[in-house]
């Protein structure tokens, strides 16, 4: 499974970069979506998969049963996610105020900070 | 948006949300739970009262603005983490209280309060306060 | 206290005038108590680890040389402070002045102290960036700040050279500390690496002590205040070169690069500064080139081995020290007094200014070589140092003759014309004498070139004696300073001197006509300074256009471009391309789940709506949702559904008020970046298989999992990680989550709102 999820990830990846490479900030940001999706997916699938078995301690143990899922790279996409979403909102505000600023959302045009040579 | 079931649903299941959300907060720390999902919960709670009223009532049911909210859940994150260093700990070292633990079993830890919680709080409430700072006032300003 | 009497009468600069003073003075006694350990061949160490780790360290070392220049630097700084509370008396910067002067005369201290190689380069870089500050502090003008950039610039990159020099230093010699590194001349010698530090090091040195050809900076840089000419560029910054090949003169001396890069930089520059110092009208500029004439001649004595040219070293070190910030300050006081700095202009002042025309007197007088002055003993060691080099004893003596001969004219042209002359031209002010605090320095140390040159015993066994010896070893014979050594060779090129400088000066006038001609036909490295800093800022603009077009997509496919040939490079260099993926144990229920993600990726890269680019994009988190709860991660896979949730919100809110994705003829299919995209999610596959082919390395999860309960109380590993173990770093993530909240908060409330530039499409060409 673990290798049939990596191809998967490339498929996002691909998608995400073709996406961020589009003159279209709004597709920018579809893009960005997606490739943290693939990075949280990527940190989850190399610590491995394990199904059905979640770290938690049973009442009474003092540890797991062996075999549990792996808890490290859980705890660090679940932040990983909570951070993904404050990023997605700010650029989404940013994208937004720029729209109303600068009246486009084609990033060719927004050149306030390096203008073209001609308009300089 | 101003369908009135809507409106009247959304006023209970707000509520329920936000007795939720403290639930899967306090439980997080041996069930799954825990400050992340119980802020994202409480701030689904608001969110929906912001669709399903309207920001202002929102706000006023809120009282106290969400990025201050967001902002002394850091600091009682922080506060949090430096209390060790009063025990003489490192930084960021849960301190532990059992009251009412028992002796003999092991298990019975009476109820466990410890900065850890409250530093699970302080992530409650930056989740919970950020994101309402969000997406209010995007709905107020867009 | 009367300063002037055309100008309105000053304000006094209060405690900022006098702490600068009192901190000099103290130093300069301070320094006084070293004087009997040195005298006693003993020297002084004091360390402070700084930064051991590195084996940088904050030593210091008091030995002759070191003690030497102490002395110069805090006892002129004394001398030069008080001076300057006069003649800054009410300048409304004075208090920055003060600052940035003593802030340099501590920054000097350190370098001419310090043992450590790291901290001298500290300190070395403090004093080029206080001299930048001192040079442009008359930033009003065109020409300050332009001196000023220029100094920075050209003592900056030596400077930068020089670290190299030093850090391959301390590599080489295994220790960052002088004292060690000056007792391991003869391996450094031979090692492989003794030529690439020399040059290293001898380029910091000559940009930062002027020596031809980046001479040209040091006539500029009298755009600065009188005072801190005499201070900077007489006694202390343009020596720190000086110093430092006389500090590194024990490890790398005795070479054939050493003699031969030394004695011709510096007899060149010798000669050359002293032709052009003939040539100048200003006075101040006239000293300046003198000054590069008094280093070329330095340099030129370093260059050397014998006893005579290292006792000349240091003698001629602290005599010229002496005579030329005296001369300085007599500059200032002439141009304060007249309001003119011309050769051509002044005249008859020895009436008006007599105790000007006195100090300047003295001070030229040595300066000329003239006995009994201590200028003359220097000359005459100078000469028997020419004498005695083994090499190039006609190339020393004949630079020395030429150099020495134009000094001579040009003390006459500076200090006797002035004042001797009958009469000048219309003069700005009518000529006045400057108050006490003015004259006492220039004054005190003419005076002392007249003391020491009567009675060198005075200078001869604290200073002069240990110096050489720390330069040559126990082995040192340093000659005794005497103003009268018999008839000898020296003496007669002395007279030689003497007499082509007369003539020199009798003559100077049409010569300066003749070389004013010859120096505007010469090429000019002044102009040639301003084209290559022209040349330069077309290049940074021209490679700007190339690399900042301004367009994001460039960016993006640069950053792209730069992560596919860095991991596909290294994966195919390591060898490490997995081999096909092991698809065992894949179940339908699996493969529906990746077909639905990438159809909903897929369809969100192709659509035009925005609506279906956002089912699309819900459908890829709905998806990763799925994964983490078929793969035992409850408390992610809830993170991620509730987060999905808010997107959508957010979405709703934001998107449909913006235009859709539709911009005709700009979403065609772009097969370049659709190559790089499929690149790099090929390589994206590629580690992961790649990793997961490696076994893994359980250790931290089995520790987290074995001390959850037992340490941390807590049954959920996931959230004990969060909160406990790395709680450090959950707070560093909440931290992250509420500035990204407040900024885009701020965005949304504090910026004007609505469209800046009229409407969107309507404005698209």
């Amino acid at each position: 499974m673990e290798a049939l999820l990596a191809i998967s990830i490339g498929v996002l990846v691909a998608a995400a970069v073709y996406l961020m490479l589009a003159r279209h900030v709004l597709r920018f940001i579809f893009g960005l979506v997606l490739i943290s999706n693939a990075a949280n997916l990527t940190i989850f699938t190399a610590g491995r998969l394990t199904e059905g078995m979640p770290p938690l301690i049973e009442l009474g143990q003092v540890a797991p049963d062996p075999g549990v899922a792996n808890a490290l790279p859980q705890a660090l996409v679940l932040t990983a996610i909570v951070i993904g979403f404050g990023l997605f909102a700010f650029a989404l505000i940013l994208m937004f105020r720029a729209y109303t600023t600068l009246g486009t959302l084609d990033s060719d045009e927004m050149r306030i900070a390096e203008p073209r040579e001609d308009d300089a | 948006m101003s369908s009135i079931i809507l409106r009247v649903g959304t006023r209970y299941l707000a509520g329920l949300l936000i007795i939720f959300s403290l639930y899967m907060l306090l439980r997080g720390h041996n069930e799954p739970g825990g400050g992340f999902i119980g802020g994202l919960i409480g701030a689904t709670a608001f969110v929906l009262y912001a669709i399903g009223c309207s920001t202002k009532e929102a706000r006023e049911a809120l009282r106290v603005q969400p990025q201050n909210i967001a902002m002394a859940g850091l600091g009682i994150a922080l506060l949090a983490g430096i209390a060790a260093a009063l025990f003489g700990d490192a930084l960021f070292t849960g301190q532990w209280l059992f009251i009412g633990a028992s002796e003999t079993d092991k298990f019975d830890k009476g109820l466990p309060l410890s900065t850890v919680l409250i530093f699970d709080i302080g992530v409650y409430l930056v989740v919970f306060g950020s994101i309402i700072a969000l997406v209010f006032a995007m709905e107020e300003e867009i | 206290m009367t300063t002037s009497d055309t100008t309105d009468a000053p304000r006094g600069n209060g405690v900022t005038g006098l702490v600068p003073i009192a901190v000099a003075a103290s130093l300069f006694a301070y320094f006084c108590t070293f004087l009997p350990v040195i005298a006693a061949g003993d020297v002084a160490r004091l360390v402070w680890e700084w930064v051991p780790s590195l084996s940088i360290s904050l030593s210091f070392y008091v030995d002759g040389l070191s003690l030497t220049f102490a002395l110069l630097i805090s006892g002129i700084g004394t001398l030069v402070l008080l001076y300057a509370n006069s003649y800054l008396a009410g300048h409304p910067q004075f208090g920055r002045f003060a600052l940035f002067l003593t802030s340099f005369m501590l920054a000097m201290l350190g370098l001419v102290l310090a043992d450590n190689l790291i901290a001298l380069f500290v300190f070395w870089e403090l004093t080029t960036i206080t001299s930048y500050l001192l040079i442009g502090f008359g930033h009003e003008t065109t020409k300050g700040r332009r001196s000023a950039l220029q100094a920075l610039f050209v003592t900056g990159a030596g400077a930068l050279v020089l670290l190299a020099g030093l850090i391959l230093l301390g590599f080489t010699a295994g220790t960052f500390e002088l004292s060690e590194i000056n007792k391991m001349g003869p391996e450094l010698k031979s090692h492989a690496l003794y030529l690439p530090i020399l040059i290293l090091i001898l380029a910091g040195a000559f940009t930062k002590s002027a020596q031809f050809p980046f001479h040209f900076w040091l006539p500029n840089a009298m755009a600065a205040p009188t005072p801190v000419s005499a201070f900077l560029h007489s006694a202390t910054m343009v020596k720190a070169g000086v110093y430092l090949m006389a500090r590194v003169y024990p490890a790398f001396s005795g070479t054939e690069v050493w003699i031969w890069t030394l004695t011709i930089a510096g007899g060149f520059t010798a000669v050359f500064a002293s032709i052009l110092a003939l040539r100048q009208t200003d006075l101040k500029q006239t000293l300046a080139y003198t000054t590069l004439m008094a280093l070329g001649t330095l340099t030129m004595m370093l260059g050397q081995s014998g006893g005579y040219a290292m006792t000349a070293f240091v003698t001629f070190l602290i005599t010229h020290s002496l005579y030329k910030a005296s001369l300085f300050l007599m500059i200032g006081c002439v141009d304060h007094g007249t309001g003119t700095r011309e050769a051509d202009i002044l005249g008859g002042l020895a009436r008006a200014m007599p105790v000007t025309a006195f100090a300047a007197a003295l001070a030229a007088l040595s300066m000329a070589g003239l006995p009994p002055f201590v200028g003359f003993i220097a000359k005459e060691l100078a000469y028997a140092g020419s004498l005695e080099a083994p090499s190039s004893t006609t190339l020393m003596a004949a630079a020395s003759l030429a150099a020495n001969a134009l000094m001579f004219a040009v003390a006459g042209v500076v200090a006797f014309k002035p004042f001797w002359r009958p009469t000048g031209g219309e003069m700005p002010h009518k000529p006045h004498e400057a108050g006490g605090a003015m004259l006492l320095g220039p004054v005190l140390l003419a005076v002392l070139g007249l003391v020491f040159g009567l009675m060198p015993g005075l200078i001869q066994g604290a200073l002069i004696n240990p110096t050489v010896v720390g330069f040559m070893g126990e082995t040192a014979d340093p000659k005794t300073l005497k103003l009268w050594a018999g008839f000898n060779v020296p003496l007669y090129l002395s007279l030689a001197t003497f007499a082509i400088g007369l003539v020199l000066y009798i003559g100077h006038g049409p010569l300066r006509a003749f070389l004013t001609r010859a120096d505007a036909a010469a090429p000019n490295f002044d102009r040639g300074w301003d084209s290559f800093l022209n040349g330069l800022k077309a290049f940074a603009s021209w490679q700007t256009r190339i690399i900042q077009p301004g367009v994001l997509r460039y960016y993006i496919f640069a950053t792209f471009a730069v992560v596919l040939i860095a991991l596909g490079g290294t994966l195919i260099l390591k060898d490490a391309i997995p081999g096909a993926p092991d698809l065992e144990g894949i179940t339908w229920k699996n493969v529906a789940l990746m077909v639905l993600m990438i159809s909903g990726a897929l369809l969100t890269t192709v659509t035009d709506s925005r609506i279906t680019a956002m089912a699309g994009l819900g459908v890829v988190g709905m998806g990763v949702a799925v994964i983490f709860i078929v793969f035992a991660a409850p408390d992610v896979a809830i993170t991620q559904l509730l987060v999905e949730t808010l997107v959508v919100v957010l979405v709703a809110v934001a998107l449909l008020r913006l235009p859709s994705l539709k911009m005709t003829g700009h979403f065609a299919f772009r097969p370049l970046d659709a190559l790089l995209s499929a690149g790099v999610g090929l390589v994206v596959t590629l580690i992961l298989l790649a990793v997961l082919a490696t076994p893994i390395d359980r250790r931290l999860t089995d520790y987290f999992e074995v001390t959850s309960w037992p340490e941390a109380f807590g049954r959920n590993v996931v959230n004990v990680i969060l909160v406990d173990f790395r709680a450090l770093d959950t707070f560093g993530e909440i931290a992250v989550v509420v500035i990204a909240a407040l900024s885009a908060y701020a965005l949304l409330r504090t910026t004007d709102k609505g469209p800046a530039r009229g409407i969107p499409e309507a404005d698209e060409k």
